[in-house]
Order: structure tokens, then sequence, then C-alpha cells
């Protein structure tokens, strides 16, 4: 086999300045070696990642009970799911939670990367690597601390709170909004080091020039930031802002560990949390892949919108 | 590098600044400091306002109480955590090295719609296809055992794009193409220049794949069910209901199970950073 591919090799340079554009890639290489390379990763991706996001439209359409017996019952389930309760209540609080949880958390990773650029900062590698550590911790030891810390009787924040002249302690369990932030808080306390990152690299990757004809035209430090940085960010901001839907749409973990049904008026229960709930708690599985595509409608709508305001801000000129 | 020498526009860093980067550090850390004050105190001292803010003498004592509470296996369950992740690891940098370098280098049919199908369906959320994943798992009689978590995540869409991105920018076309003038083989290529070329970054691949695997909920939580093949995720929600409101039971696993993080991220800690940054400039 070796020994065909070495007669080839001699043509191939020409071939490639011909078409560069074609194929980026090694041409002298025998190319059907990639089949036996990708087959791995396409037999895992085909059987254990595309095969079962199918088989859950299929059975979304079934009322589907794992014990018992299985019957077609066509749109049933997004109709009874439209006309649930649960369903509108876990999409309010994952929303609210969705954005308490990445909006501020992007205004201050913007600040901390605009800090953190500054080649004159001393212990910049020091720094940087602090703000991962949130990041590598888990989910379940994170909620373990964050709900003694905003505990209603004991917790350290209601001390503060206290002691800043707060005249009650606030239930950060049963009150609705008061459980979105504490949850919302958990989620920033362990992405905002790793956003802040990611907006700190595209920072640094944008040309020096740029600030220096933008200081030339007599722009402020200010003026510079609103004008120059944050328009050349607007890629960034866009995929944090996917990322973060995804990651937001996924939120489990923090709200189960607090109360398993989402709470007493299931004030903090989220679409995964309904999922798993109705899945593998009431062993409705129709009806729970039924939920699992409405998130994914969910996600795919605001990809767009996102994609269209991101595009059409850079039509307009704003570059 | 010419860019970096014009660079006296940078002001002195205000005081202000390094005050605020002080507080991120504290707040980065407190959580863990806590979980130590916490575990290491009596409920009483922690109930009292305020609280006290300073270890206390008792970790040791909570420590072996985790470790012997009563149904929970916790060396068990960081022993499975290491396992598993490991597994998961290494697997995933060894496909997805193969499969990017594939992706990357080679030129074969069908080769670009693939990986823009795959891209594609990254951005599915993964919540979508879990319940037909749990049939499966069951069906292969992985259920309540540690392949269950190992096999589904033995290569991931993820990680094979982004050895995708690294082996296309870290590896110069005429490399390879002088190799294979010189009569090496593709296999021969991949082990002796691809593989010793990315190993950095199939190094940090490797890292976030287990971090990602010692970290997760979700998945462990369906598929396991006894708790002898618990993930330390999954035991240390055990500590919770069965004693109550014992705080320093509770705090003190979550630092035995945070801790081994901790110690692997003061060698790692630079090395995530970088691939973070590398990673957002690419992605």
């Amino acid at each position: 086999m070796t020994k065909g591919e070495r007669g080839k090799t001699s043509l191939t340079p020409w071939k490639k300045t011909r078409k560069p554009e074609a194929f980026p890639g090694v041409r002298s290489l025998n190319g059907k070696w990639g089949y036996l390379y990708v087959a791995p990763f396409i037999f895992m991706f085909v059987v254990f990642g595309l095969a079962p996001v199918l088989y859950s439209v299929y059975i979304s359409f079934f009322h589907w009970d794992p014990l018992g017996s299985s019957n077609f019952v066509g749109l049933r389930n997004f109709n009874n799911l439209l006309h649930d309760s649960d369903f509108w209540l876990s999409i309010r609080n994952t929303f609210s939670i969705w954005g308490l949880s990445t909006f501020p958390q992007m205004f201050m990773a913007i600040g901390l990367a605009n800090i953190l650029r500054n080649t004159r900062l001393r212990g910049k590698s020091f720094f940087r690597t602090i703000l991962l550590v949130p990041n590598i911790t888990s989910v379940i030891a994170i909620t373990i601390v964050f709900s003694q810390l905003f505990g209603r009787d004991f917790g350290i924040i209601n001390d503060i709170l206290s002691w800043a002249g707060l005249g009650h302690h606030i239930d950060f369990i049963e009150g609705v909004i008061p459980s979105h932030v504490q949850i919302a808080t958990m989620i920033t306390w362990r992405w905002i080091g790793y956003n802040t990152l990611i907006f700190l690299a595209s920072m640094l990757a944008i040309p020096n020039e740029l600030y220096e004809s933008a200081s030339v035209d007599g722009a402020t430090k200010r003026q510079q930031f609103r004008f120059v940085t944050l328009p050349q960010l607007k890629n960034t901001i866009t995929f944090v802002l996917i990322v973060g839907t995804i990651g937001g749409l996924q939120v489990f973990a923090e709200p189960q560990q607090l109360a398993a049904d989402g709470g007493s008026s299931k004030q903090f229960l989220t679409l995964t949390l309904f999922l798993y709930n109705q899945a593998f708690v009431n062993n409705k599985y129709g009806y729970a892949a039924a939920i699992g595509i409405m998130i994914t409608f969910i996600v795919l709508i605001i990809s767009t919108v996102n994609f269209f305001i991101s595009r059409k801000i850079s039509n307009d000129g704003t570059r | 590098m010419a860019t970096k020498l014009k660079q006296p526009r940078w002001r002195r860093v205000p005081k202000r600044n390094y005050f605020l980067l002080g507080v991120i550090v504290f707040l980065s850390f407190f959580p863990f400091y806590w979980m130590f004050v916490v575990s290491s105190n009596t409920n009483a001292e922690i109930s009292k306002s305020p609280p006290s803010l300073i270890p206390g003498g008792r970790f040791l004592v909570v420590a072996h109480k985790v470790m012997s509470a009563q149904g929970v296996y916790f060396s068990r369950a960081l022993l499975n955590t290491f396992v598993v992740g490991i597994s998961i690891a290494l697997a995933q940098v060894v496909f997805s090295a193969i499969a990017g370098f594939a992706f990357a280098k080679l030129d074969f049919k069908g080769r670009k719609g693939l990986i823009l199908f795959v891209v594609g369906t990254m951005m599915l959320p993964s919540q979508l296809g879990i319940i037909p994943l749990f049939m499966l798992v069951k069906n292969l009689h992985m259920i309540d055992s540690l392949f269950g978590l190992i096999v589904p995540a033995l290569v991931t869409a993820f990680g094979v794009f982004w050895m995708r991105q690294i082996i296309d920018a870290q590896i110069p076309n005429e490399l390879l193409e002088a190799a294979s003038i010189d009569g090496a083989s593709v296999p021969r290529i991949f082990f002796s220049i691809v593989l010793p070329i990315v190993r950095q970054s199939g190094f940090v691949l490797g890292l976030f794949a287990f971090l990602a695997a010692w970290n997760d909920y979700l998945w462990p939580t369906i598929v396991l069910q006894s708790p002898k093949h618990f993930t330390l995720q999954v035991a240390l929600t055990q500590l919770k209901p069965m004693y109550g409101l014992d705080y320093g039971l509770q705090m003190g696993g979550a630092f035995l199970a945070t801790a081994p993080l901790l110690i692997l991220f003061l060698f790692v800690g630079k090395k995530l950073v970088t691939g973070v940054m590398d990673g957002a400039v690419k992605g």
C-alpha cells in the first residue's frame, strides 16, 4: 500500500498550487487512510450521539412507558406539554436564572479582561490562573457550599446583609427571585473566570493599529473601549451568549440539590430538572423526550436570533 | 513580536484595579476555605452569629466520618472517579487525535461534509438524546457499571474538532509532505511526527476531559444505582439526606472531593489557561 502512495507523490505539489482552496491538507498522503482514521469516531458518534437524538424524536410521538406498553399518540405529548403549567413555570425559571447569570457575568468578565490585558499589570499569569480555579470544581461541592453561605438562619450572606442594615433575613430557597439569585450566583462564580479568559484572548488579538489611529484621532481611553474594543468583541460576545444559552438550558444539579422537585412552589424547577423528573422519576419517556425537543427548539431559535442581530450590527457599520 | 514592542500606550495600572483583582482572588478561594472552616468546626460554632471564620481542629474527625459513613463508599467513589476520568481522558485524546489528523490533513471523499455535520450537531443540547442513550446503555447491560459512564464518552465531537484545529494550526503541510516523499507511511507519519508535535495540546484536551468526567453529575446519577459504583459527585449527594443538617459532614465531603482537583490544578493550571485562551481565538 505504501509503495503505491510513493509513486503518486511527485506530481502533487503542482496540483496543490493550482487549487489551494479545495483542500487545505497534504495531497501527497494517501487519503484512503482517512476512512480508517475517522471510522472509530464516526461509529461512536453515530451510535452514542446521533442515533439517540433521532430516536428521541421518534419516542416523543409515543406514550412510552419503559415498564409497560407504548402506543403511538401523534403530537399529543407536545399538546399536553403546551398545556402543562409546570412546563411554562420551568421556562420562566430557566430564563430568569439564565438572565441573572449571563448578563451581569458578561459585563464583569469584559471589565476584568480589560484590566488583565494591560501589559504593565504585575502578576498577570498568576491572576489568569486563579481565575480558572472555580471552573474546575464540581457543581455538587459548589451547591453544598453556596447553599450553606446562602442559608436563611446562619448563612454568612444574610449576616452581611443584616450588618449592612437589612432588617430581615432573606430566604434564598423559598423566595422565587432570591432562589434564582442563589443559583445564578453559583453559575456566575463558576464560569466568570472562564469567560474572562475568552474575552481576554480576543482582546489580545485586536490589532494595535486600531488603537493607535483612534488615539491619533483624539479618542480617550473610554472612547477607545467603546468604539474599538467592544465592536471587535462582537463575535466573542455572540459566542459566549450562545454557549451560555446552551449551558443555561442545562442547569440541573444546582436546583436539584436545593430541592429535588424544584422547590415547594416549583420556584426553581428548570427545564432540564423537569425533563429528568418526567423521565427518570415518573417514567414518562415520551413526554420527557418532547421536553428535550422543545429545549432544542429554544436553543436553535435563540442562536439564530443572536446570529442575525450580530450580523445586523456589523452591516450597520458599527465596526 | 513587533506589535508587542510598541505598547507604551499602556498607562500604569491604577491601584483600584489591583484591589479589584484582589477581591476576585479572595472570592475565588473563599468557598474552598469555607468548606474547610465548616468541616473543621462544630455546628454550634458555625451557627453562631457572626460565625467562626477560622478553621477549628475537627477536620480529621470529620474526614474519618465521611470515609466511614454508613452506606457511603467514599474512598471507593474516589477510586471509581479516577478510573472513569483517566479512561475517558486517554480514550478521548487518542481517538480525537487520530480523527482530527484525518480531518485536517488527509484527503478523502466526504471529509468536508462530515466535519461540517459533526460541528453542526455540537449545537444540540446534550439532554436531547439522553433518554434513548439510557435505553441503549441499558440494553448493552452497562447500567450500574462504570462502563456505562466510560463507553458513551470515549470520543466526542468537540474533542475531534479541537484536535483538528490544533493539528491544522501547528503542523505545516510541508513537513508531512517531506516525510511522505521520504517514504513514510501515513500511520508512521501520524505516530512519529504528528503525535509528538501535538502532545501538549493533547494533554490539555485530556485534562479537560478528565475534569469534565470528574465533575459530571447528571449522567452518573442516571446510570449508577448501587453506592459501591458511585462516583464522587453522586456519593456527595448521599451525605445530605442521611445526616440532616450536619453541615460539617457535607462540607468535609465536598472538600475531600475537591482537594485532588486543587492539587492537580497547582501543576496544570497554566496549561489549562493556555488551552482556554487558544480555543477562544479559534472559536
